[in-house]
């Protein structure tokens, strides 16, 4: 008995460690790349001098383009990385299913739909942007949600049924680009794979603030989440309450997904790769959310460092996530497929 | 012995001779009634043409409907007609081919969901053609033809692969999974093609969300060998998906070469689905939506079903075309994004419908 028992609590141990260590590896990965982001581009600047920018100090020429370009950038990446990643495998563990993430299921599209109809109709900025992508994406899931809904929602329903509704909001914001003649390709981009040109603080106070409330609103619940996908009866009788975690859970989720979209675009993959990633780091038995999220940060610096850096063209960050992620996302079909679909 | 045989055989002979009739009449009057609805969507494509040269962004008489049919374009609403008429063309022949198609796939993989959209193919084909314009200098209808309809196979074969790995086979989940992340991906390789050739960002708009618009006949006419062998190995392994509906053990049980029939379906599918894309980009859902509905109208046989995918296919692409031109006057919507919004929640209806079992 007392074997057993030192078993299970050793292997605890060496799980929490592993998780500790990991966690602690992707902290130093995305503190590096945010600083060779602030470092590195056209002008490569000391460290000593962004340093300085960052203290308030005024340094010629730093000044601008460190503070007022390099800075917002950098910040709205790793707090766009967070929330994608952080809301992606908050869908994916609730549903037990890696496919199950918002950018698959039309989560994203609707954001993205609602932002560019707000821009382009009616001239929204700023926050009233943010509010209606929140809207349009709990709508999305909501819709998803009841249209899968029969005897029970099913998991591969409800992500074919996800998939049609991708497709038809992804044509919506096709549309509508195509209404706005003004407008360059690359602005357009923005909206049809996620891109931080053009970043300012504007955009990053909105996901700021949203992400200071929901994501402790959402680490709070890691315990309960874990408990869903036993099933509702299994969770409740661990002592969850099942109803009241999983709108909480959701809200949250969808809440982040969306204000990360309206600031940044809907960022190609990087919610739905962040949490398997993150699981085959770990390995299983702990909670992903955090190890997730800050893969998802770190996937967002790379990118967008690789798409502004690496070639002759400067690629929006969501053509580099999804030309990266897609390979990926075929081995993770073929691999699920192999082992009976978990994440 | 012998008076039990001739009983035997007598009892035999009179059930029969009561069965045969019936059955005989159903089987009439199953014919009749394609007979019918065959008259009834060929009448209704017929309205659907003549509506597609009459309704449109600018208004016009009849006279000038009649005198730009026949080739007259002195005035404005003369010269819309004549641009009309191509482009009509152009619709229903798409529509034609990707409703057949879409039956040929889902006869092929035996999946309600099988769609040259969903599954990638047209997103394929518009890659390789996006690549060949802008890294090899592509220009021409007909090579982009022939490259199209390589990417188209190149793709079908490689989402059917990816699909078809682990347990159960390629099932409806699996294909329509592997289908949107190849799209998915072949959608950001199209803009990391394009974005650096700002001087070709415009013609290769089109590649990427399908429209009939500016459509002449030169640009028809060099595909359409394309789609008429595509039709003719569709339409004549038709037999062959009638026996593989019943499975592959059962169709080789009947004599049915299992591969030669799926690979001479998919081959006419897949060429049919190029050649569409060539002309017209890539359009998703018609090829999903129609083969349901015809069944509902003709039954499961292929022979009739393909048919009359065709023509459906036909009717629906242009009628979207000419909401497309309505709706959004005096612009136009792109017809890839009417069918899209038509087709989503026709997709979604066919998903509640099944039984999905847990994966």
């Amino acid at each position: 008995m007392t074997t057993t028992l030192e078993l299970v609590v050793a292997g605890r141990r060496r799980r929490a460690r592993r998780r500790a260590s990991i966690v602690g590896v992707l902290l130093v990965l995305a503190a590096a790349l945010f600083a060779a982001s602030l470092v590195y581009g056209r002008t490569v600047y000391p460290i000593g001098d962004v340093w300085a920018v960052i203290r308030g100090e005024e340094v010629p020429g730093a000044t601008f383009t460190v503070g007022r370009l390099r800075l917002p950038r950098a910040v709205l990446a790793v707090i766009a990385g967070f929330a994608f990643g952080l809301g992606g495998v908050t869908f994916q563990t609730m549903l037990r299913n890696p496919l199950a993430s918002p950018d698959i299921i039309g989560i994203t599209g609707g954001a993205s739909a609602a932002a560019t109809i707000g821009i382009v109709f009616f001239s929204l900025e700023g926050a009233q942007i943010s509010v209606l992508a929140i809207v349009a994406g709990l709508m999305v899931a909501m819709v998803i949600y009841a249209l899968s809904f029969k005897d029970g929602v099913a998991g591969i329903r409800l992500i074919l049924i996800g998939i049609g509704i991708a497709a038809m909001l992804e044509s919506v914001t096709t549309y509508v680009l195509s209404k706005a003649g003004q407008w360059d390709l690359q602005e357009a981009l923005r909206w049809l794979t996620g891109s931080l040109n053009g970043s300012s603080w504007s955009d990053v106070v909105p996901l700021l603030v949203a992400s200071l409330v929901l994501v402790p609103l959402l680490l709070s619940r890691t315990g309960a989440l874990g408990t869903l996908p036993l099933g509702d009866d299994t969770a409740a009788a661990l002592g969850t309450r099942v109803e009241a975690t999983r709108l909480v859970v959701v809200l949250a989720a969808v809440g982040l997904i969306a204000f990360a979209t309206a600031a940044t675009g809907p960022i190609a993959f990087v919610a739905f790769l962040a949490g398997p990633i993150a699981a085959r780091l770990v390995g299983p038995g702990a909670s992903l959310l955090v190890p997730a999220a800050l893969v998802g940060a770190v996937l967002v610096l790379l990118a967008d460092l690789v798409g502004q850096y690496a070639l002759d063209t400067r690629y929006p960050v969501g053509v580099v996530t999804g030309v990266l992620g897609a390979p990926y996302l075929v081995y993770l079909i073929v691999r699920t497929n192999r082992a009976g679909g978990n994440l | 012995m012998t008076i039990s045989t001739t009983s035997s055989t007598g009892t035999t002979g009179s059930t029969s001779g009561s069965t045969r009739p019936a059955g005989a009449d159903s089987l009439r009057s199953s014919r009749r009634s394609r007979v019918v609805w065959l008259l009834v969507v060929v009448g209704v494509l017929a309205c659907v043409a003549v509506s597609s040269l009459v309704l449109g962004s600018r208004q016009v008489g009849w006279g000038d409907i009649v005198a730009g049919v026949t080739g007259h374009d002195t005035t404005i609403a003369e010269a819309a007609v004549a641009k009309r008429v191509p482009r009509t063309v152009l619709a229903m022949v798409v529509g034609a081919a990707l409703g057949l198609a879409g039956a040929a796939m889902q006869g092929v993989t035996r999946n309600p969901l099988a769609d040259p959209g969903i599954l990638g193919v047209n997103m394929g084909a518009s890659l390789a053609v996006v690549t060949g314009i802008a890294w090899f200098g592509l220009s021409g209808a007909q090579s982009f033809t022939w490259v199209a309809i390589t990417g188209a196979a190149v793709t079908a074969v490689f989402v059917y692969a990816v699909a078809s790995m682990g347990r159960g086979g390629p099932t409806p989940l699996k294909l329509a999974l592997a289908g949107t992340a190849t799209t998915a991906a072949f959608s950001s390789f199209i803009t990391a093609v394009v974005l650096p050739r700002g001087d070709i960002a415009d013609s290769v708009r089109s590649w990427q969300i399908g429209g009939v618009g500016g459509a002449t006949f030169d640009r028809i006419l060099p595909v359409v060998p394309f789609l008429v062998v595509g039709l003719l190995v569709s339409v004549v392994s038709a037999r062959g998906l009638n026996s593989l509906a019943l499975g592959d053990d059962v169709a080789a049980g009947l004599g049915e070469r299992v591969a030669i029939a799926r690979g001479s379906a998919a081959l006419g599918a897949v060429v049919l689905c190029g050649a569409a894309t060539a002309l017209a980009g890539p359009i998703g859902f018609v090829g999903l939506v129609l083969p349901h509905v015809c069944r509902l109208l003709v039954g499961i046989d292929h022979r009739w079903l393909l048919p009359f995918s065709a023509l459906t296919g036909a009717c629906l692409l242009t009628v979207a075309d000419v909401v497309g031109r309505v709706v959004a006057r005096p612009g136009e919507l792109d017809v890839g994004i009417i069918t899209a919004i038509i087709g989503a929640p026709f997709f979604i209806y066919i998903v509640r419908r099944q039984k999905v079992r847990a994966l």
